[in-house]
């Protein structure tokens, strides 16, 4: 049988037909990755969006001095012996009084109204007048925090037939927020206090914040930084530049690109072996957080300085020894600033993976529920010896809580550590850009 | 703590006047011209400088070594050792300071004495890890039968004693997930690799080649948050209550799935890498033959490149089999043998999580069983690396 070339037979035809297959799987493994990577970032960013708004009610309050300050003195120590407890009925009451200001008609009781205001309002305005004790007596305009169901009906997380079912709040408590909010009276404003306070307890959402978390992440970042740069320039010189071929420093190659692959949960259980158990610095501390990220990063900057250095040509050094520069001198002189662009990168890149790394920290006590600032440094403690916890490990404290509007929260914490490290990479890329060099 | 600083404090100060100290006395020495010297003022200064800290501070460290290990107090004796060594450091390298003294060698050798110390703390990191584990593991099997922790197929910690702690529904869930995982992660990351480096042109692979890299600088808390409130709750809406499999939104298929989206990069770049290194000949002569792309990638560039995927895929096992957040947060707690994926499972790193985070009593079995399970976890992973490291390093020399 004869069949001319320019007619394509069957074989053929299968054969081109199974080459366009296997293009098509290649594409449409890329676009499964693409999508997957697009539906993550989406799902991040909608479902935590949300957070970055909260709601405020905007009230003027009479602060009686018959029940802030009965001796009338204004003596901050008789002033501070009236809790939060005392201050909750004031702000129910003005808001009571605000809302038949208006005209506006509710079926609810007092204590229902009172309860459209959070708890942590109470303590915001305690601490206002404790600071100030002169607003005693007079008429204040404050922004209190809405509760947590408020502010998530005004999210669209809370609804007519959920509230129904809850017991912290009722439709009828919807209504009129809508109402107030009509009035201008309720607002939702850009929250800047998600970035500054502290962890709430369970009962007010509405006031966590990541101000501890970022805090602790930022002394751990300067634990890191101080330790793991130096160390990792420092042994990666003496691998690069001195250290002879021999079994030990093969051991010591080896041991690095290992440690590189070894799960972070075991750098955790580490840390608790030797720097909390052995050593007995405090738990929970950014000191011990940093240090454990520190043995965690070592390996990535080593392995990036040396490709750094590995790029500096001989020609360099063999100029510098040639002007009777020792060995020392050239690489500290000559070698190391060339390659500094490509040290940095790497730190930066290394910073960030310690930024969002988690799994450690959870064995070193960084789960507690902090709401003290941490400080530097304090005479029992020592330096970064404080309790503090830590961006990703705030975002895993919030998905074990009950209230939804906590998981609102953790995504937005989420978005929040992704910006850091986006501006993280973006410095190293950009440095990467200007510094690198091609010999 | 305290008693430190006042030490550290004199040191310092030591090492501050004897640079200045060791910079004038050159240049007296030197009689004003400071060509008679054979080395520079200021590397006398930084050699008395490293004499005098350099010792001092490895004996402030080796002494709190050994008071830790031997669970002594700190006197004054020790105080004495360490300031004796400082003086005396600053006291040699001074009255050393002579015009044909080579100060530069001699800083050089404290420095490179600093440098090698510096290296060695990767090693230790090693041996902590692994004294560590092994010291609280020994503890372990002092209390609980080994037998029944490698064999038993119950996990059921109980803390007023009587646990029952088989690693093996831990296993099982651990290697199931990461069954799942790479399952999922190792066709398309291939494939993906495969595309971008065979087919794909400079404009596709600039764009497609850093988002596939997003994935990988994505912290794996993030992920665990994806698992638990968007992937867990759509696969048992739409997946495991249809067909009847599980009402769990955690599950081995949330995390499986999750994590190998996570796998997906790792798996892509080290393949890329390693189909770049097949040399250009060998598609060259397949394609002169008569071959198309696809039969040239399949019959040549694959079983070419085999040796080094299979190095990528176990080092992205060993990944999957340390992973910690997308476990804890999207396979659950229950520690059981199903085969059922829709299931919740869990795995060595959850239990690990779980047994050490709270009160912990480091007395008890149920603490300490923590320690077992990760030395389990850091021999079965360490073994995963070294093997696909050898492989990977073998497979490069071939075309080199």
């Amino acid at each position: 049988m004869t069949t001319s070339l320019l007619t394509t037979d069957a074989r053929t035809k299968k054969r081109n037909a199974a080459e366009k297959r296997f293009k098509a799987y290649g594409l449409g493994a890329i676009c499964i990755a693409m999508v997957s990577l697009v539906f993550l970032l989406g799902s991040v960013l909608s479902s935590g969006l949300g957070a970055f708004q909260q709601t405020y009610i905007a009230l003027d309050v009479q602060l009686p001095e018959a029940r802030l300050d009965k001796s009338g003195t204004r003596d901050l120590e008789v002033m501070s012996k009236v809790t939060t407890i005392g201050y909750a009925p004031i702000l129910r009451d003005a808001l009571v009084a605000q809302v038949a200001a208006l005209g506006l008609t509710t079926d609810l009781s007092d204590k229902d109204v009172g309860k459209m205001i959070s708890k942590e309002a109470a303590a915001t305005v305690r601490n206002r007048v404790l600071a100030n004790p002169e607003l005693v007596g007079t008429t204040v305009r404050f922004d209190l925090l809405a509760s947590g169901r408020i502010d998530g009906y005004f999210k669209g997380r809370v609804t007519a037939e959920s509230a129904a079912l809850d017991q912290n709040t009722s439709p009828e408590a919807l209504v009129l927020a809508q109402e107030l909010k009509d009035a201008g009276v309720i607002e939702t404003k850009f929250n800047w206090n998600f970035f500054v306070l502290p962890d709430a307890s369970d009962q007010r959402p509405e006031a966590a914040g990541l101000g501890v978390a970022i805090l602790g992440s930022l002394y751990m970042m300067a634990v890191v930084l101080c330790l793991a740069l130096p160390i990792g320039v420092a042994s990666s010189i003496y691998l690069e530049e001195f250290a002879p071929r021999n079994r030990w420093t093969d051991l010591i190659e080896v041991n690095i690109s290992n440690l590189a692959a070894v799960p972070s949960i075991v750098f955790g259980i580490l840390g608790l072996a030797i720097f909390i158990n052995f050593m007995e610095l405090n738990q929970s501390s950014p000191l011990v957080g940093g240090l454990v990220l520190t043995l965690m990063t070592l390996p990535t900057i080593i392995i990036s300085t040396r490709a750094a250095l590995k790029s500096v040509p001989p020609s360099i050094r063999d100029a510098a020894l040639g002007v009777g520069a020792s060995k020392m001198q050239s690489v500290f002189h000559h070698v190391l600033p060339l390659a500094a662009p490509g040290i940095l990168t790497g730190t930066i890149i290394g910073l960030a993976q310690a930024l969002g790394e988690t799994a450690p920290l959870l064995l070193i006590g960084m789960v507690a529920f902090v709401r003290e600032y941490p400080a530097a440094y304090t005479s029992e403690s020592g330096l970064f010896g404080e309790a503090a916890t830590a961006l990703p490990v705030q975002v895993y404290n919030w998905t074990q809580r009950s209230d939804p509007a906590f998981f609102e929260r953790a995504f937005a914490a989420v978005i929040t550590l992704l910006v850091f490290l986006l501006i993280m990479n973006a410095v190293a890329i950009y440095l990467r850009r200007k510094f690198e060099r091609r010999w | 703590m305290q008693s430190l600083t006042p030490l550290l404090l004199v040191i310092t100060g030591l090492a501050v006047a004897g640079y200045f100290i060791a910079k004038s006395r050159a240049m007296k020495v030197a009689g004003g011209d400071i060509r008679t010297l054979v080395s520079l003022p200021r590397q006398h200064a930084l050699n008395t400088v490293l004499s005098t800290s350099v010792p001092a501070l490895a004996a402030i460290l080796l002494i709190s070594l050994y008071l830790r290990l031997t669970g002594g107090q700190g006197s004054w004796f020790f105080g004495f050792v360490v300031i004796g060594l400082a003086v005396t450091g600053f006291a040699t390298s001074l009255i050393g300071i002579k015009q044909d003294r080579r100060a530069r060698t001699l800083a050089e050798r404290w420095i490179l004495g600093l440098l090698i110390f510096a290296s060695t703390i990767a090693i230790m990191t090693t041996v902590g890890i692994v004294f560590s584990m092994l010291f609280e593991t020994y503890n372990f099997f002092g209390q609980y039968d080994w037998r029944n922790f490698f064999f038993s197929t119950t996990w059921s910690p109980n803390f007023r004693g009587n646990s029952d702690l088989g690693i093996l529904p831990l296993l099982w869930g651990t290697l199931y997930i990461s069954f799942i995982a790479l399952a999922f992660a190792v066709p398309i990351g291939l494939f993906a690799a495969i595309y971008l480096s065979e087919y794909a042109g400079p404009r596709m692979r600039s764009v497609a080649k850093p988002a596939i890299e997003v994935l990988a600088g994505i912290p794996t808390i993030v992920y665990g948050l994806f698992a638990l409130f968007i992937v867990g709750p759509a696969l048992r809406d739409y997946f495991a209550e249809p067909m009847g499999l599980g009402q769990s939104a955690s599950s081995v298929m949330t995390a499986g799935l999750v994590m190998g989206i996570m796998l997906i990069p790792f798996v892509s770049s080290l393949s890329d890498d390693i189909i770049n290194a097949v040399p250009q000949s060998m598609r060259d002569g397949s394609l002169g033959l008569g071959a198309t792309k696809s039969e040239t990638i399949r019959q040549v560039v694959i079983p070419a490149a085999l040796p080094g995927v299979i190095g990528a895929v176990l080092l992205a096992a060993s990944r999957a089999i340390g992973e910690t957040m997308i476990v804890v947060l999207g396979a659950g707690a229950a520690a059981r043998l199903s085969l059922n994926p829709f299931e919740a499972m869990t795995t060595v790193t959850v239990k690990i999580v779980s047994q050490l985070t709270g009160d912990t009593d480091f007395a008890s079995p149920e603490t300490l069983v923590a320690f077992a399970l990760g030395l389990t976890l850091f021999v079965i992973t360490l073994g995963l690396n070294v093997f696909a490291l050898f492989i990977v390093r073998r497979y490069r020399e071939q075309y080199e």
